[in-house]
């Protein structure tokens, strides 16, 4: 009764010639298990199977997935959350090459990434201890820093399914904001000339499957409407 | 900085803009010609051509082509952008529905002005 019915992609293009869906059943013995719990039942009996794990507390972004349609950290997903007619289907974050079974490409992702200057830029000279904010300069930085790059968001958006390579996508336009709303950072011109072509931040169309899916409750689309009225401010 | 330039503005803001300001023009104007036909019923030809005779009516409707064509390229040029992967075929389709925005535009500016 408390077998449970997983169904998971699965690709090795070294010996497939197509990906195909593998059929397992779990006794998970009725308790109520993380997704990653079920993979790790199942990598001790087939050790073919490959998918990426590290912290398994929701914090290092590796273990993100597509299960039963939606995009999540497996590690943080409990069954109860997504087992429906006590079906569990697992694929790979949507949209990216698939390396092996759940494992990505996330190459695109990271070039994505990379493009928004990720760190701090200050071309004024270094103070003698370090560079004070205000509690409300700080605050405008919540929301945005605590982002894990797990990619879950980019690769449930449309948007970066069709144009990866133009499209910053919502994980690299969040970290954008992020030191676009940095009191500290003054290449905010720069920043801004970068973003106003049609594809990198517009291509956001606001249908805010990132922030429905994001496992760590942030707001991707709120970030991208900030970058919008900073431009618009810009430019008009 | 991504280029493109079959895009309506050449910038994305701009094309940002455009369609925001085209779709409110576009919601007045269909809130208007649907009021007006709703308030005046057995309408005839000469109330009809009468309105469109009237500057104002003239104005308002040009504003709404031009808002509609503008609209119309932004919005099929991302279709487009997202769909067409082959070079030739995404541009050939760009450039028929821009071919076919300045056509319908110039057309209605012929009815406006012609009757």
């Amino acid at each position: 009764m408390s077998m449970l019915q997983v169904s998971i992609y699965r690709y090795n293009p070294e010996t497939d010639s197509a990906p195909y869906m593998q059929e397992y059943r779990v006794d998970t013995q009725g308790r109520d298990l993380m997704v990653l719990n079920i993979l790790e039942m199942l990598k001790a009996e087939d050790t073919t199977l490959a998918y990426r794990r590290s912290c398994r507390e929701g914090v290092c972004g590796s273990d993100g997935m597509n299960m039963n349609g939606k995009n999540g950290l497996a590690c943080i997903t409990s069954l109860s959350d997504v087992v429906k007619n006590n079906k569990l289907v697992l694929r790979p974050l949507p949209g990216l090459p698939v390396v092996r079974d759940l494992a990505v490409d996330m190459g695109l992702f990271y070039k994505q990434y990379e493009r928004i200057q990720p760190y701090l830029q200050n071309d004024e000279p270094a103070p003698a201890i370090e560079r004070l904010q205000s509690p409300e300069e700080r605050d405008k930085l919540d929301g945005l820093y605590e982002c894990i790059l797990c990619a879950c968001c980019s690769t449930s958006c449309p948007s970066f399914w069709w144009n990866p390579d133009k499209f910053v996508g919502p994980a690299g336009l969040l970290q954008s904001y992020r030191f676009l709303a940095d009191s500290r950072d003054t290449a905010t011109q720069a920043r801004l000339t970068d973003l106003q072509d049609p594809f990198s931040v517009f291509r956001c169309r606001g249908i805010m499957n990132c922030v429905a899916v994001c496992p760590k409750g942030l707001n991707p689309t709120r970030a991208i409407g900030k970058i919008r009225d900073m431009l618009l401010a810009n430019a008009t | 900085m991504v280029t493109n330039i079959t895009n309506l503005g050449r910038s994305g803001l701009s094309d940002w803009l455009i369609q925001r300001v085209s779709a409110v023009i576009l919601a007045l104007y269909t809130l208007f010609i649907v009021g007006y036909l709703l308030f005046n019923p057995g309408l005839d030809y000469y109330t009809w051509s009468g309105l469109f005779a009237q500057a104002w009516m003239r104005i308002f409707s040009l504003l709404a082509f031009i808002s509609l064509a503008a609209h119309a390229w932004v919005g099929l040029w991302t279709v487009t952008t997202d769909y067409m992967k082959s070079t030739g075929a995404r541009v050939g389709t760009q450039l028929v529905i821009i071919l076919a925005i300045f056509v319908f535009l110039v057309w209605g500016i012929l009815v406006l002005w012609g009757a």
